[in-house]
């Protein structure tokens, strides 16, 4: 990245993309202080949509931005020249190929690099948007990156009223308050399927405690 | 000085006075607040979030009415907007209207520029009949039934009370220009603003102190008769102190200004209480920490704005 890049996505982060969220959106968060305040971390969500991840960006402080780490789908990312730069430069996405690879390559071995060098990585391991504000299956690579790197705390996200605000297929913004809850964090000390049972059990403790309305 | 400030902010001398006593409350408050704090750390935690959140809020009003006339409305009109979107986005709503809920933010800057161009009766009737009578017709338009009367009915109420309520606050602010030889439209909102937001204060502080028999033990069972009638009581002598100050009503007139306005918050109050616990939520949102959402903060004001600006107007403009 170089320095225009990263001036025009700090900006891009300060003044548009807080703005957007504070008057348009409005977000209640619940336990902002167990979001990590350095790096290796990993922020594990639910997805509904693109606002997902620039709301979980306003939320830790400017200082670390250079840090934040989006992982996005190379398929629907790094398709046309514009939305390429914007998703590299401008978010910054480390991306990641959702096809089947090879056996034998590591398709998370990018996001290992990445934890190794002390970034945070934001993450969707229901790994698509899907049906909005309906909570998808978890991807177990999640579990797999945490076993690889157990030191390093993921901390699941559980938010709701960004599938109402911009919804997937959809263009027209709607302003909706939304939700962030913060849970615990998570270490992948064990099996995979362990860690995957952790996590599961820790999002519908979260979305247990909220209150949603009903959106039918 | 209070005469040259008032000059350079163009404001009346009374709300110059006013302003700066509300400020010297608010320290004076702080400072209690402060000195509670000594008792032990964290102790009294969200009395010290409400206060900080007051500088915040005191801190806004105080710079939209000193900055002009057009940037209180737009103040006032955010209010709205904030209120709405909590509001939508507490009820049960459907899919099909998302689209739809933008026409609703829209009423917000057609309603108070109305407001802000003393077109009263437009202001009048925009809301109760205009839109009251185009988004059920938008969404029989659109033709999905399931639900239909639900999301007419919670869409209908919520913009009466969080746009054409709340907006009679911006009406008083413009209409009183002429009607309010003594300080002006700006008189008049700090006086209904002020008042409000003191009763809040004022029964809440009774109501720990005295608070014993329960008005709405359903409803909201913080609230106590002892609380109501104390809250009141004050809210009717600041009333009568700052009435003949800040407006052309003399201290009878505007105690009985101060019951109204005492009354009628306390009404809107368990109003949005009775919907908060209808959704089971505790609070309306998280904008404002210690207090809540902005609903809750407004609650009161959604009841005493149009019930204070209709008895202004009913016995004091000609």
């Amino acid at each position: 990245m170089n320095a225009l890049t990263r001036l025009v996505r700090f900006l891009f982060f300060a003044v548009l993309v807080r703005g957007v969220i504070l008057l348009a959106l409005g977000l209640t968060v619940r336990h902002r202080e167990r979001l990590p305040r350095k790096g290796p971390a990993i922020l594990a969500a639910n997805h509904n949509s693109h606002l997902d991840t620039l709301a979980l960006m306003s939320l830790m402080p400017l200082s670390l931005l250079p840090k934040l780490r989006p992982v996005a789908a190379a398929d629907y990312f790094l398709t046309g020249k514009i939305r390429s730069w914007f998703a590299r430069g401008i978010i910054g996405i480390i991306p990641l190929e959702r096809a089947k690879v090879r056996k034998d390559a590591n398709p998370l071995a990018p996001l290992e690099a990445a934890l190794d060098c002390g970034e945070i990585l934001i993450l969707f391991p229901e790994g698509s948007r899907g049906a909005p504000e309906a909570l998808g299956r978890f991807k177990t690579g999640i579990g797999q990156l945490a076993a690889a790197r157990p030191d390093v705390p993921v901390i699941p996200v559980y938010m709701h009223g960004f599938g109402k605000a911009l919804p997937r297929g959809s263009a027209l913004f709607v302003p909706f308050n939304c939700t962030v809850s913060v849970g615990e964090a998570l270490h992948g000390a064990g099996s995979r399927r362990d860690f995957m049972a952790a996590y599961e059990a820790r999002m519908a403790a979260l979305a247990e405690a909220e209150t949603v309305p009903d959106w039918d | 000085m209070i005469q040259s400030l008032g000059s350079a902010l163009g404001l009346p001398q009374p709300v110059i006075v006013a302003t700066l006593g509300l400020w010297a409350v608010l320290i004076a408050a702080t400072g209690i607040v402060l000195a509670l704090r000594l008792r032990g750390p964290g102790a009294y935690q969200e009395l010290t979030d409400r206060t900080a959140s007051w500088w915040w809020m005191i801190g806004a009003f105080t710079f939209a009415i000193a900055a002009n006339q057009t940037v209180a409305i737009v103040f006032l009109a955010m209010i709205s907007y904030l209120a709405l979107k909590e509001y939508l986005s507490l009820i049960p709503t459907r899919r099909i209207d998302r689209g739809l809920l933008l026409f609703a933010y829209l009423a917000v800057p057609i309603q108070y520029f109305w407001a802000a161009t003393d077109w009263y009766n437009m202001f009048l009737v925009f809301v109760p009949v205009w839109m009251f009578l185009f988004f059920p017709a938008l969404m029989a338009l659109t033709g999905e039934t399931q639900n239909f009367l639900r999301a007419v009915g919670t869409l209908s109420w919520g913009l009466m009370l969080t746009v054409f309520c709340l907006s009679h606050l911006a009406m008083l602010l413009v209409s009183g220009e002429v009607h309010n030889p003594v300080a002006g439209g700006v008189g008049l909102l700090f006086f209904v603003v002020v008042l409000a937001q003191f009763n809040d204060v004022a029964q809440y502080v009774w109501g720990k102190l005295l608070g014993r028999h329960k008005v709405t033990p359903r409803v909201s069972p913080k609230k106590t008769w002892e609380g109501l009638i104390g809250g009141v009581l004050t809210t009717v002598v600041l009333g009568a102190v700052l009435g003949p100050y800040l407006t052309p009503m003399d201290a009878p007139w505007s105690a009985l200004a101060g019951a109204v306005v005492g009354v009628s918050g306390f009404l809107g109050d368990i109003n949005i209480s009775a919907v908060k616990r209808d959704l089971g939520v505790k609070d309306a949102g998280g904008l404002i920490p210690g207090h809540g959402g902005i609903l809750d903060r407004v609650d009161s004001l959604t009841y005493a704005a149009p019930a204070f600006f209709h008895f202004f107007r009913y016995f004091f403009t000609p």
